[in-house]
């Protein structure tokens, strides 16, 4: 079993799929051709859409917006080694795995332009809302999980979050409470070496994130995050874990954040260009590109295939979201109770008389 | 004198007091070499370095835990949150522990602790950073609250907090941290604490405002008077302790009151200054007290913020209800 076997406190990382594009045959995922192919799509996709975002966000028809360059295979490999009836708690960069788990994109781009309704997934999407108050998804997302295991599901749910959050207390309650409670939990510490300016070294003085699971009782394993065969292994190996109710797996993906924090930041205030540049070799979908060439399955029509309908698909979503008419007054109003209350109304009214004039 | 906005003068008030008093140290996210998310301590770490400019790890809880353990222990820290919408993590070390170490100890041990939280909405920013949650902590006692709306009043109230005995919440418009520029005197100056700002005199109404609302109810006032109503704005600049001498004094001459604030009306900073007024100048009110504030919701995002904050409109509604009463 990978997770017994690669002990962080050994300084073990797991890598099946090298930077030159390498396979450990040993370790190698069987993964049908047509999944292999789905997967790449979905790295494209989230990549293009990715760029999408921040070209519009430049243009001002979207708002503040925090792009994933970088964490295409951590995202779309974990998402992938999820069961039908496995949840996802996102972070607000988790864009791939969101995409993976059937959230709409155009429904992604709404709420980066502030719009609610963007929030609203179709019934059967098993994705949490994302989080932006850091960490908090890691405790909720636990008491989700410690559900599913008080009603006898069979669920596993898959907590993702920054190396930054790790020091969130609800890392803290979030950990311990599943290790008690043995919940079937899977925590994915997206480990991108920043949290907006601060680098991981001064986020903890543990020499890995994947350690501290050892201390609420339970396994972490530290796995390269920019090697999809290594995520999607590792991932399906701890969903498989909590379904058989051996409990909570911390995994730690190390990876890049390729772009600036936000749309609103500037990381070049904080960090070397000569970083950027060594992580820009270990490109997560350069790297299952040539798995696939290997695997005769990608070549230059394939990619332009590929390519083309990406980007179909992402203008067409901008499409519908900017098409989206601008959310009901009432909207803001109406889903603060199961029943409006009388001051609720009262302002509703107030607001509405005030537009008239 | 020179010119500056806000974000300018809360560095500028940092930088002077960090100056003069050698145990005042910041601390918080992104505080030291990115000066910030809002660039308000740029500049900090390279003139007084990372002994006194410190970088935390992220998380509120532990930077106020932190910075008041240090406050017990002989510093002035400053920490700064990044956004109202994550300061309900610190809540817990401030209610139990900063608001009632002095009374705890009978007055041995205090809590000289300044946390900045830049606040509201209006920045068009994503979920979780557009709130105005001020009446959760001026429920505190022991806390005192402020919340500067010009440049100069930031600087001069900066300053105070930073040397006052207790814990003080610095609130920051955020919406407005760049929108004005005003002179500043260079030398350091103070603005005392508790103490609210007559921002115009008027006869007919009595208007009572703070942070980015000040500039919203100018605006209203300009339109009113087109309309012969004259109106006197408060900016209260101090929320916790209450400024009441400025407030009943101007009521008693006015005979109106309108409270103005962005945080939801519900048990919201308004109520209790109704709450004021009907306790002492009952009687020389000619019509109800009324309060325009943003709506008991979630504020909305982006698209639907304009909705929430109080708007000219909806001011000038509230005022000639209480006029026409
Ligand atoms: C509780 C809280 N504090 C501060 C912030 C502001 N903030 C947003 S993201 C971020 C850094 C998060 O870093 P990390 O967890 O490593 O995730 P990454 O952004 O690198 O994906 C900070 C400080 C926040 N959103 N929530
Ligand atoms: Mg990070």
């Amino acid at each position: 079993m990978l997770i017994d076997e690669y002990d962080p406190l050994k300084n073990k990382r797991l890598q099946i799929l090298d930077e030159n594009g390498n396979v450990n045959s040993e370790l190698e995922p069987k993964i049908e051709k047509k999944d292999l192919i789905e997967i790449y799509k979905y790295m494209v996709l989230s990549r293009i859409a990715d760029e999408k975002a921040f070209a519009l966000q430049r243009e001002g028809r979207i708002g503040t917006y925090p792009p994933l360059k970088g964490h295409e295979a951590v995202q779309i490999g974990s998402a992938f080694a999820m069961n039908k009836n496995d949840w996802l708690f996102p972070v607000y960069r988790d864009m791939g795995a969101m995409l993976v788990m059937g959230v709409p994109l155009d429904l992604i781009f709404l709420y980066w332009m502030g719009n609610e309704n963007g929030c609203r997934f179709p019934e059967g999407t098993n994705v949490f809302p994302i989080a932006i108050p850091v960490g908090s998804q890691i405790s909720l997302g636990m008491g989700f999980s410690w559900a599913s295991k008080l009603k006898k599901e069979k669920a596993v749910t898959l907590i993702s979050f920054g190396d930054g959050a790790t020091s969130a207390i609800d890392f803290h309650d979030g950990l311990n409470f599943a290790g008690v409670f043995k919940t079937p939990t899977v925590f994915l510490c997206i480990n991108n070496q920043w949290a907006i300016s601060v680098p991981r070294t001064k986020q903890s003085a543990s020499k890995t994130l994947a350690q501290k699971a050892i201390g609420y009782g339970f396994n972490g394993i530290q796995v390269d995050g920019n090697d999809i065969l290594a995520v999607y292994a590792v991932t399906k190996e701890a969903v498989d874990r909590a379904n058989k109710g051996d409990g909570p797996t911390l995994i730690e993906a190390v990876t890049y954040r390729m772009g600036d924090h936000t749309t609103a930041d500037d990381a070049s205030r904080y960090r070397s260009e000569k970083e950027i540049d060594e992580w820009r070799g270990k490109d997560p979908i350069a790297r299952f590109k040539s798995y696939l060439g290997s695997k005769q399955i990608w070549n230059k029509n394939f990619e332009k295939e590929t390519r083309k309908e990406a980007e179909d698909l992402v203008d067409e979503a901008v499409k519908k979201a900017e098409a989206e008419p601008p959310p009901d007054i009432e909207d803001f109003f109406k889903y603060t109770y199961a029943e409006m209350p009388w001051h609720i109304k009262e302002e509703l009214e107030e607001l509405k008389e005030s537009l008239k004039e | 004198m020179a010119v500056h906005n806000i974000i300018e003068s809360v560095n500028l008030a940092l930088k002077e007091e960090m100056k003069r008093d050698d145990r005042v140290i910041v601390l918080g996210e992104d505080v030291g070499v990115n000066g910030g998310v809002f660039r308000a301590t740029i500049g900090l770490l390279e003139e007084f370095g990372d002994n006194r400019v410190i970088d935390t790890p992220l998380s509120e809880n532990g930077i106020v835990a932190g910075a008041l353990g240090m406050a017990v222990n002989g510093l002035r820290p400053v920490a700064e949150i990044q956004f109202m919408g994550f300061v309900y993590y610190i809540l817990n070390h401030i209610i139990c522990h900063a608001a009632r170490l002095r009374n705890r100890t009978r007055g041995r041990i205090t809590a000289p602790l300044v946390i900045r939280v830049p606040y509201g909405a209006g920045i068009r920013a994503p979920e979780h950073h557009s709130e105005s949650t001020e009446a959760l902590f001026t429920q505190i006692p022991g806390i005192k609250v402020v919340v500067p709306s010009t440049p100069k009043d930031t600087k001069g109230l900066l300053t105070s907090a930073i040397r006052d005995p207790d814990t003080v919440i610095f609130l920051e418009p955020k919406r407005i941290y760049r929108a004005i520029k005003e002179d500043i005197p260079e030398e350091e100056y103070t603005i005392p604490l508790g103490k609210a700002r007559m921002v115009k005199e008027g006869k007919d109404i009595t208007v009572i405002c703070w942070g980015a609302m000040v500039r919203v109810v100018e605006t209203v006032s300009e339109e009113a008077e087109k309309e012969n109503i004259d109106i006197e704005i408060i900016d209260l600049r101090t929320l916790s302790p209450l400024d009441k001498d400025t407030i009943i004094t101007s009521v008693e001459k006015t005979g109106r009151a309108l409270v103005v604030h962005e945080a939801p009306k519900t048990c919201g900073l308004g109520a209790e200054i109704v709450a004021l007024i009907n306790e002492k100048a009952l009687l020389s009110l000619n019509a109800p007290v009324l309060r325009v504030t943003g709506q008991d919701i979630a504020v909305p995002l982006a698209k639907g913020e304009d909705y929430y904050i109080p708007s000219v409109d909806r001011i000038l509604q509230g005022l000639k209800k209480i006029i026409n009463f």
